[in-house]
């Protein structure tokens, strides 16, 4: 892109002038260009992480369940109450019974445990005071600056939930970071579902449908954009040192973890931001519903569109979002045997075969590589 | 003390599963210097193996009509649906390896990686698509009933089963890795596979008889788990799997013992905050866990550490 500026602007022109018709698409077709959208974003910023930076997270739909839950909090206007100090004695209280059968064991670390559940309780009330400030000062705000707001919020929060899981984990490599990235979503997973204020397992409903075309491919523009330029910057440049060879860019002085922490928080900020965008769609969001199968939906859209292949991977989210609805009328086709359409009804039987294969045959993805379609985006996109 | 004990034993029966199925990873760890995502779900498979094979053993050894009473011909119906299951998933350990690892072994880690969980996700969707999705309740293969005689302590007769069964697992796998030849083969080729290629080990043999051992133990956790909690379904296995891939970690990847070690040391303290904690914390700790010893201890209670050449 010779003028990402220009580039940038004449899309979000374009896509004002198609939301004008938004009322007159079919909700059917709405439903698909919305979903495309956000798959969109997820992709393009997992990309950020698994594709440039080298780095395997299978936890990107954790972050989206924190932005989604975020900004919902935000536009609901849903404030927590604080934790109080009597809680910490409780557990203190209990561990320093000598009823208890773990007590000599745990008594010498009573005081420890102590201060460290005083510490995490100050921390997390510090947070949960921000929280109810911005979400009190947002309820005030007119619909669409609020939910912008709102967004950005679950953005934000994502991005602190990114930094607090990079940091620790961005020093390990490859199969650890994958499984301790998918751990870190089941957590998250798990604490939405006993924290009781936001729905808890029984999920969160949102009123308003705020969601619409021109926020969404705002969003969707805005991602690419960011994403383009980090890639050509001098952080782009850290990420594929970092991607290529770790042992060498460290010893030229690179720091390597600073620049997985800055692809990782990035990624998760968007991620977020696609969450709130999805959740004010839905209108109705779930914990279950940003499991691991959600992760590796967008591990499958960046590994399709090859790692590191900005372009390809908007072609992937685009195909993989209306794959399952080809497939599903496909499965209604009744000229097909039974057992074939019952296999064509259960994608994830398909994606794994699909993954598989293109390990086997086209690790680079599909749109990677010699074809002249990919030669003319790049063209565009690394000019 | 009685709780606490009752605790323990039941942290032991849920840590031996996790000991046998992380043997399997750290096994192939060991050869192949990667996490095979699919092997919680091999152990799925075993599950249902013994769930289809049951009836057909039940034919050639009629069982007795008392279902309540130990007999020769139910611990013989027991054993066989356990080893008749270990040996097709062993089986299934070998294609897999063979149709889909063996080809990827020159590319990157995150290639094979990939693939893995790949493998993974259709192991379990196809399982839904063959299987059905809802659960099914896994025959009665062993009567079950409390010991008798040990006052207020509940322990099940199939409690006591796994634990047996996964010690004689352990000491045969311990006699095959140390004594035999294929054993040492094995211990071979995770030290240094060149070498031991040049000393005329077979590799690709080996890892796929690697593979099948593994797998093998997977199985059985899997019956074993099953005759204590006959509730079966095609995605069992992922959290299990994920369990004792901690476990795996946890014990020092690459290390037999420390699998066995992390197991029982993560069925016991899962069983402990489920008992003493909240039970919603049931999937956490195991993550808890990963987390922490990555970040404190990366090598693992019993790994060595290993210095990263250029």
């Amino acid at each position: 892109m010779h003028r990402p500026k220009t580039w940038l602007l004449l899309f979000v022109l374009l896509i004002a002038a198609c939301a004008q018709v938004q009322d007159k698409i079919n909700p059917y077709y709405f439903d698909i260009l919305i979903t495309i959208g956000i798959n969109i974003v997820l992709g393009v910023s997992l990309n950020l992480v698994n594709g440039y930076t080298g780095q395997f997270s299978l936890g990107h739909a954790g972050f989206m369940a924190v932005g989604a839950y975020a900004a919902a909090a935000a536009s609901i206007g849903i404030t927590f109450t604080y934790f109080d100090a009597p809680s910490a004695n409780a557990i203190l209280a209990y561990l320093a019974d000598p009823d208890q059968m773990l007590f000599f064991i745990v008594r010498p670390l009573a005081w420890l445990i102590h201060f460290g559940i005083w510490a995490f309780l100050a921390i997390m009330n510090a947070i949960l005071f921000i929280h109810n400030e911005v979400v009190s000062h947002l309820q005030l705000l007119p619909r669409i600056p609020q939910f912008v707001g709102a967004l950005c919020y679950g953005g934000g929060i994502a991005a602190l939930a990114g930094f607090a899981v990079g940091v620790p984990s961005l020093r390990l490599k490859g199969d650890y970071l994958a499984i301790v990235t998918l751990g870190f979503g089941e957590i998250i997973r798990v604490v939405i579902q006993n924290t009781e204020a936001v729905g808890g397992s029984r999920g969160l409903s949102i009123p308003s449908r705020e969601t619409g075309l021109f926020g969404t491919y705002l969003a969707v523009a805005l991602t690419v954009y960011v994403v383009v330029l980090l890639v050509h910057s001098t952080y782009g440049r850290g990420f594929l040192t970092v991607r290529d060879d770790e042992i060498a860019a460290e010893a030229m002085g690179i720091n390597t973890t600073k620049y997985k922490v800055i692809a990782f928080v990035v990624a998760a900020f968007f991620a977020g931001v696609a969450g709130g965008l999805y959740a004010h769609f839905k209108q109705f969001i779930h914990p279950e519903g940003f499991g691991f199968l959600r992760s590796v939906d967008i591990v499958v859209i960046v590994i399709l569109g090859g790692m590191g292949n900005t372009p390809g991977v908007i072609l992937a989210a685009i195909l993989l979002t209306i794959l399952p609805e080809g497939l599903r009328a496909l499965a209604g086709w009744d000229v097909l045997p039974m057992s074939v359409r019952e296999i064509v009804q259960n994608r994830m039987i398909l994606y794994s075969l699909l993954l598989i294969g293109l390990m086997l045959t086209r690790p680079q993805g599909l749109f990677s590589g010699g074809g002249k379609i990919t030669k003319w985006l790049k063209g565009r996109a690394s000019a | 003390m009685t709780e606490f004990l009752q605790q323990l034993i039941n942290g032991l029966s849920l840590g031996s599963i996790y000991a046998l199925i992380a043997l399997g990873y750290t096994m192939v760890y060991g050869v192949l210097k990667f996490i095979n995502f699919a092997h919680g779900d091999v152990y799925m498979v075993g599950a249902f193996a013994g769930y289809y094979l049951a009836p057909w053993v039940w034919k050639v050894i009629p069982q007795g009509k008392d279902a309540t009473a130990f007999s020769w011909s139910t611990s013989a119906g027991a054993f066989a649906v356990l080893l008749l299951s270990m040996a097709l998933c062993a089986a299934l350990g070998i294609l897999i390896e063979k149709l889909v690892y063996k080809p990827l072994r020159s590319r990157p880690r995150l290639t094979v990686l990939i693939t893995a969980i790949g493998v993974s996700i259709f192991l379990e969707n196809f399982g839904q698509y063959l299987f059905g999705a809802d659960p099914k309740s896994f025959p009665e293969i062993l009567p079950d009933r409390a010991i008798e005689g040990l006052g207020d302590l509940t322990v099940m007769v199939n409690q006591a089963v796994v634990l047996v069964v996964t010690l004689i697992l352990l000491v045969v796998l311990r006699f095959i890795v140390m004594k035999t030849k294929m054993g040492t083969a094995m211990r071979a080729l995770s030290f240094n596979p060149t070498a031991a290629s040049l000393m005329g080990v077979n590799n690709d043999v080996i890892i796929s008889f690697t593979f099948g051992l593994g797998s093998a133990l997977a199985a059985a956790a899997g019956i074993l788990n099953a005759i204590n909690y006959p509730s079966i379904d095609p995605l069992m296995g992922i959290l299990p799997g994920i369990k004792a891939f901690v476990a795996a970690v946890l014990g020092g990847i690459g290390n037999l013992g420390g699998a066995v070690l992390g197991g029982i040391i993560l069925g016991v303290l899962e069983t402990l905050v489920v008992g003493y904690v909240s039970p919603m914390y049931r999937d956490a700790i195991a993550f808890a866990v990963l987390i922490l010893i990555l970040l404190f201890k990366p090598n693992g209670l019993l790994g060595r550490a290993e210095k990263e050449k250029v």
